[in-house]
């Protein structure tokens, strides 16, 4: 039985709550009342694609002090198209990898492996993203640009894009790594707490291991995974350091038809292009306007998938897993 | 395949630690952790890191003072209390979605508010009028917003593990809820505080766009005006993270055994919180003696 409080001291707190609610929504009219205008001027054309955003970015930064003559044209499908290419790769190749590790590290792994395996995954989900950038930066951009890039190619798009090593295959395994923690960290979690006497009635029916793993493990903690995707999603969109590091950071749609080259190609998401160009937030409007409208492509995102986040733990509190 | 897939993340895991080991022992020599850098062509005389480790200090310890008692108040409301279970709604919902904004949007979003006049008096100024928008005060509180949902998710999970016969017990001698929050449940959550302040602080210890934003990005640390340790605070600064960006070849120092030196302390600092919230979360499991 609950004992009766004062009225007053949960008006207190209610006070103190609404203040936190309040940030909240001063976060999101603020950043939207200030995208409003890149966007109302563009249309859906800021979706599409046209032009070198790089030049729209510059004659926006360089558009007359004069609100009758502001430039805000801009198409930003370059951006959208990297930070779409980045984060589904990166989390698809995470999640393969991440399933099969925990797997792995639940089932299969012998004790001494076990005992280890755990705080690499902690120690790998900790390390600092800038340490991931610097890694993939001075030690993988040079391996790739030596090995994998040819020099007819680099060449060829040399008036357009500079190949240095640094692009999209850089960005996805790096971020792939920076994800994989994540989401082996949740999937372990559930395929321990998946009952035993499961696993046991399907091995007493002469299942093998592996079979008994994959029809009754995994496909009872589906919920599970969605959760560690939708963590991971969040996390490889909202990288901006790191990605403006390993990524080529040019705003550059690569073309799939270029075969492997298309992975050599620089990319550019929304979160690396507001670091690149968070120096002109106090420049003449049309600009930090232009850049509170990548910040509120990733406020929807966000909110997107904290909204994908709750739905997919309504069956995890029903199944009572996690 | 689980073997392959298994084998690769640790051996990752290795690879990231050793590499960053054996190249942060070859260029970090003890001078670098007590000296001020300076700018300098020649990166012999470009001085250490001290400046950055004491900023990363200042800023983790100014974050976490500021988000922890707001998120262990809103944690407490949200499992104790939530009365207008609306409200209580709103507030779960508030914590999720500020975890899942990205820093970037948030560190832009401080930039814009606190160089507003009216918050001037966190920041160095132009005489009152406008207000330069970057400083240790700033960074701090927009770092806090990075922090709270890690130290609300913590305790909260702590305190729900919490038996409701212990909440009774508590009641049936006598005691108020408010006095049972403060002796009885919050004495017994400790651990939970611990590990989430230390998971918290390990994310502003690795943050780098808001620092990157709103310290202001200066190599050395320039204190403001005021006395002693609040002009500090309203001066501009640098962490270890920006500064091992900056030292990377995208940024402008381009310096890249300081950046792999400095790096190498950031994942130690990094290393050390990790184990410490090892620590904390193994002794949480032995201290609910009540649960067997």
């Amino acid at each position: 039985m609950k004992v009766r409080v004062p009225r007053i001291r949960g008006e207190r707190a209610e006070w103190v709550l609404g203040a936190l609610l309040g940030v909240i929504l001063a976060l999101v009219v603020f950043v939207f009342g200030n995208a409003w205008p890149s966007f109302s001027h563009n249309g859906l054309a800021w979706f599409s694609s046209g032009g070198n955003v790089q030049t729209q970015l510059g004659n926006i930064y360089h558009s007359p002090n004069n609100p009758a003559h502001y430039v805000y044209t801009l198409h930003a499908w370059p951006l959208l198209y990297g930070t779409i290419l980045s984060t589904g790769l990166a989390v698809i190749c995470g999640l393969v990898l991440a399933l099969l590790a925990a797997v792995f590290l639940v089932e299969f792994a012998p004790p001494l492996l076990k005992r280890l395996l755990r705080p690499a995954v902690r120690l790998l989900a900790g390390v600092p993203s800038v340490i991931y950038g610097l890694v993939g930066l001075l030690a993988l951009a040079p391996l790739i640009n030596s090995n994998l890039v040819s020099p007819s190619f680099k060449l060829a798009v040399a008036p357009v894009v500079q190949i240095t090593g640094t692009g999209l295959l850089l960005a996805v395994v790096i971020l792939t790594l920076m994800v994989t923690p994540i989401m082996l960290a949740l999937i372990a979690d559930a395929l321990e707490s998946v009952p035993r006497s499961w696993l046991e009635g399907s091995a007493a029916l002469g299942v093998n291991r592996w079979r008994t793993m994959w029809r009754i493990s995994v496909h009872t903690i589906r919920p599970a995974i969605a959760a560690a995707m939708v963590l991971a999603t969040a996390r490889a969109l909202g990288e901006a350091i790191m990605l403006d590091m390993v990524s080529g950071a040019y705003p550059f749609a690569p073309n799939p038809l270029d075969g492997f080259n298309f992975f050599l190609e620089p990319i550019q998401t929304f979160a690396s292009a507001i670091v690149q160009n968070a120096d002109g937030l106090f420049s003449v409007t049309p600009f930090p306007q232009t850049i509170y409208a990548f910040a509120a492509v990733l406020l929807v995102s966000a909110g997107l998938l904290s909204f994908a986040g709750w739905l997919v733990k309504q069956p995890l509190r029903r199944y009572g897993i996690r | 395949m689980c073997w392959a897939a298994g084998l690769f993340v640790t051996l990752a895991a290795a690879a990231i630690v050793v590499f960053m080991a054996v190249k942060g022992l070859q260029y970090l020599q003890l001078g670098l952790l007590f000296q001020h850098p300076t700018a300098a062509v020649d990166q012999s005389k470009a001085g250490g890191f001290l400046d950055p480790i004491e900023g990363t200090i200042a800023l983790t310890l100014l974050g976490t003072l500021i988000a922890a008692p707001i998120a262990i108040g809103t944690a407490v409301w949200l499992s104790e209390y939530g009365r207008p279970t609306g409200l209580a709604r709103l507030v779960e919902a508030g914590v999720d979605v500020i975890a899942g904004v990205p820093s970037i949007v948030l560190a832009i979003f401080g930039l814009i508010v606190f160089s507003k006049a009216l918050f001037s008096f966190l920041s160095i100024s132009a005489q009152g009028v406008s207000s330069f928008g970057r400083s240790f005060l700033i960074a701090g509180i927009t770092i806090s917003l990075v922090a709270l949902p890690l130290i609300v998710g913590s305790v909260r999970e702590a305190l729900q593990a919490i038996p409701s016969h212990v909440r009774e017990a508590s009641y049936a001698l006598g005691k108020s809820q408010a006095t049972t929050i403060r002796h009885v449940l919050l004495p017994s959550v400790r651990p939970g505080i611990a590990t989430g302040i230390a998971l918290g602080m390990g994310r502003i210890v690795g943050d780098t766009a808001i620092a990157i934003v709103l310290l202001g990005n200066t190599l050395e640390n320039q204190p403001g005006t005021g006395i002693w340790p609040l002009d500090y605070l309203r001066g501009t600064g640098s962490t270890l993270t920006t500064y091992v960006y900056n030292n990377s070849p995208v940024g402008e120092g381009n310096a890249p055994q300081k950046a792999y030196a400095a790096a190498f302390v950031l994942l130690l600092v990094v290393l050390l919180l990790n184990y410490s919230v090892d620590r904390l979360a193994r002794g949480s499991r032995q201290v609910t003696a009540w649960s067997r």
